[in-house]
């Protein structure tokens, strides 16, 4: 184990998936000489040479497609996105030919290409650079999605999804890149794609909650056991597939659930975890599922206008107390 | 200061050799093998013949919508005839004849309009893309083969088609501009047919020709007579050469004419003009190579029986091919299928097992569980 922040375990996924296979390479805009515009490619230049990490014109687009056109033929290329908010330009690249080519040929080429970079709410990037990108992506079948909480999970699942034969929508943060975590130095540690975790354990409700949602609910947790409520907390990690068996088995055990996301709430994630929950463990359930998500807005630039958008450990809180019918009085 | 020109000026040429009338220039006439020629001339007659039994297949019910390629068999012969099978072909959805020239056997082609899934799965070694739908998406893909072609040190070429319409996509530009900056070996096929469904080529670009776009991002593009089988083969022998000798890619602009429908769901009477339509019948690629061989004395006898016959027993082994499995829809939604796929594969599997439910006349159904009863214990 090491100590290293969620951008250096990226980057360390990166150097050892290079490494140990000759068909990866790295490709986007400024992931070579300015090394990344998050620093995740720091030093693959250097060490891999511009064939392998490859600078492109701003055209998501087009550097997707060629990947897709790469991938057809064997290569595994990882597509960075400058911030995922510009995979919109590429929608199309990735939702008719990325995750349709393996169906549409038979089976004759797959797509083993991850497409990754930062998406989410993150520190006043204002209304086209905030947005959940994930709920434009987990609806289409031929793509698995992905979001990494912890400097292990994103190395660990990033080496998944480059070992991956399918197209795989991997979405960091801005606001994790330099959060600090211990990090298995194996560089054969793989997180498979489609297993979630259990981040705190409780008997009393279960909350779903991944990238920095989870933090704002652990920290209601945290503030929740003073009161006597025990509160387990589910980030499933790959949002699809879902590891909808570890979601289901935790509600089995409390038989209350909460579940967050930042993004709006209409037909977003946390309407099918509570979808899911409803129809596979109704009867297992004291309260109906709450969903706490973003409102229905874009983001605003303003610091206390984005904080009032994006949901609060306060608004976790009230959500929690009221499936466990408490008052907050700790009665 | 004074306005300074700069070098090198622009250009944009326009090749024909053997022009609607008959009329050869020799000088530039391509030197050709007698067996070549004839190779050439079934592939065109192929296509045209085929194209109109599939016309009448479609309006028999017979195979779903398609996009007929008449007008269009010297554009695609004439270019795809200058690529090695290593190299790679990558289509759009009109490239028929270029596809039966690469091996796609016909009845696998009747199978794709007909939805079978194994009609779009090229054979293992086959270097060539499937049928794309999605305008100018294909583009892009072929800078990724000429890319993965050159990292992995392969001499292939790439050739790649699209229509007049797909120029003002911007997959074609930003698929032009990479070819450009990387210098990759992509021969860029245009078969400008003159009509994007109803849109004529001055609503789709104010450019003078399609050619030129090239020039904007440093590369050659070349204007040829696309009904003049020679002429687009000469282009595209050059442009292919100049890739795999390390030249970079080529646009190739064929003017050329779609003489029927733009799908089997349009109906271009609404749209332009008979006179139009005869206009271009006159130019009609076949017909002028059809003379130019008989000149020659290199037609066969019995050739387009030859080639009907080929046809029918296509369409026989089509239609002999028994309706696809349900559970195909599975088959390749994931290299491998997720958990919750296979669950839905799994109950669809149940479900095609299940004798048919009874007629509700026939029983009352069982009462539904009352709300709130519990399926499950704690």
């Amino acid at each position: 184990m090491a100590v290293m922040t969620y951008r250096e375990a990226l980057n360390l996924a990166l150097r050892e998936e290079m490494h140990r296979d000759p068909r990866v390479f790295v490709i986007g805009e400024e992931v070579g000489l300015y090394q990344g515009a998050y620093k995740v490619t720091q030093g693959l230049l250097e060490e891999f040479g511009p064939e392998r990490i490859v600078d492109t014109p701003i055209a998501e687009s087009g550097f997707t497609g060629i990947g897709i056109g790469a991938a057809m033929v064997g290569l595994r290329p990882v597509v960075e996105m400058m911030t995922f908010n510009f995979a919109l330009l590429a929608l199309d690249q990735i939702v008719n030919s990325a995750a349709k080519m393996n169906y549409m040929s038979g089976g004759q080429y797959n797509i083993p290409i991850v497409i990754r970079g930062p998406g989410g709410p993150a520190a006043q990037l204002a209304a086209q650079h905030s947005q959940s990108m994930e709920t434009y992506f987990y609806h289409v079948p031929g793509l698995k999605v992905v979001r990494p909480s912890t400097p292990a999970d994103a190395k660990g699942l990033l080496k998944a999804a480059i070992r991956d034969d399918n197209p795989v929508i991997f979405i960091e943060s801005e606001t994790l890149y330099a959060l600090k975590g211990e990090v298995p130095d194996d560089p054969d540690f793989v997180i498979p794609l489609g297993q979630g975790i259990v981040r705190r354990e409780g008997t009393d409700v279960t909350v779903v909650a991944y990238m920095g949602m989870l933090y704002r609910a652990l920290e209601a947790a945290e503030e929740l056991a003073v009161e006597g409520i025990s509160v387990e907390i589910v980030d499933p990690r790959t949002l699809r597939p879902m590891d909808t068996e570890l979601i289901l088995a935790s509600v089995r055990k409390t038989h209350r659930a909460v579940v967050v996301e930042a993004g709006a709430g209409f037909a977003g994630m946390g309407s099918e975890i509570a979808a899911c929950i409803t129809e596979q463990g109704f009867d297992e359930l004291d309260a109906p599922v709450e969903r706490v998500t973003g409102e229905s807005a874009p983001m605003p630039y303003a610091r206390n206008l984005e904080k009032a958008k994006t949901p609060s450990k306060e608004k976790i809180v009230a959500a929690i107390r009221r499936v466990c019918y408490a008052n907050g009085n700790g009665s | 200061m004074p306005r300074t020109p700069l070098e090198p000026r622009f250009t944009i040429e326009h090749l024909s050799i053997l022009d609607s009338d008959g009329n050869l220039d020799t000088a530039l006439e391509p030197d050709l093998p007698a067996d070549e020629l004839k190779r050439l001339y079934r592939a065109m007659l192929l296509g045209r013949r085929l194209d109109e039994r599939m016309v009448r297949l479609q309006r028999q019910g017979r195979i779903g919508t398609f996009a007929p390629i008449k007008g269009q068999e010297a554009s695609q012969l004439g270019s795809v005839s200058t690529l090695r099978p290593t190299d790679w072909m990558v289509p759009s959805f009109r490239e028929t004849a270029a596809m039966i020239w690469r091996g796609w056997p016909i009845d696998k082609l009747l199978l794709f309009f007909a939805g079978f899934l194994e009609g779009g799965q090229p054979a293992p070694a086959q270097h060539d893309l499937g049928i794309t739908i999605p305008v100018a998406t294909q583009l892009p893909h072929a800078v990724g083969l000429a890319y993965a072609a050159q990292y992995r040190g392969e001499d292939a070429v790439v050739m790649a088609f699209f229509g007049d319409g797909a120029t003002s996509e911007g997959d074609f530009h930003e698929a032009a501009n990479f070819a450009g900056v990387w210098h990759v070996p992509v021969v860029f096929v245009c078969q400008n047919n003159q009509w994007a469904i109803s849109v004529p080529l001055k609503k789709q670009t104010h450019s003078r020709t399609i050619a030129q776009k090239a020039l904007a991002y440093g590369f050659p593009g070349i204007q040829v007579d696309g009904n003049d089988v020679l002429a687009v083969h000469a282009a595209s022998r050059e442009a292919v050469e100049r890739a795999r000798a390390g030249g970079g890619p080529t646009l190739i602009e064929c003017v050329t004419y779609r003489l029927g429908v733009h799908t089997t769901a349009d109906d271009p009477t609404k749209y332009r003009t008979d006179e139009e339509v005869a206009e271009w019948a006159r130019k009609d690629p076949l017909t002028r190579f059809t003379e130019y061989l008989r000149k020659k004395n290199l037609l066969e006898d019995g050739l387009e029986a030859q080639v009907d016959a080929e046809i029918a027993e296509a369409i026989r082994r089509f239609e002999a091919t028994p309706p696809p499995d349900p559970l195909a829809i599975f088959a390749h939604a994931y290299a491998e299928l997720p958990p919750d796929v296979a669950a839905q594969r799994r109950e669809l599997a149940e479900r095609l097992q299940a004798p048919p439910p009874r007629r509700a006349d026939e029983e009352h159904p069982p009462a539904p569980p009352m709300r709130g009863q519990r399926m499950t214990r704690r």
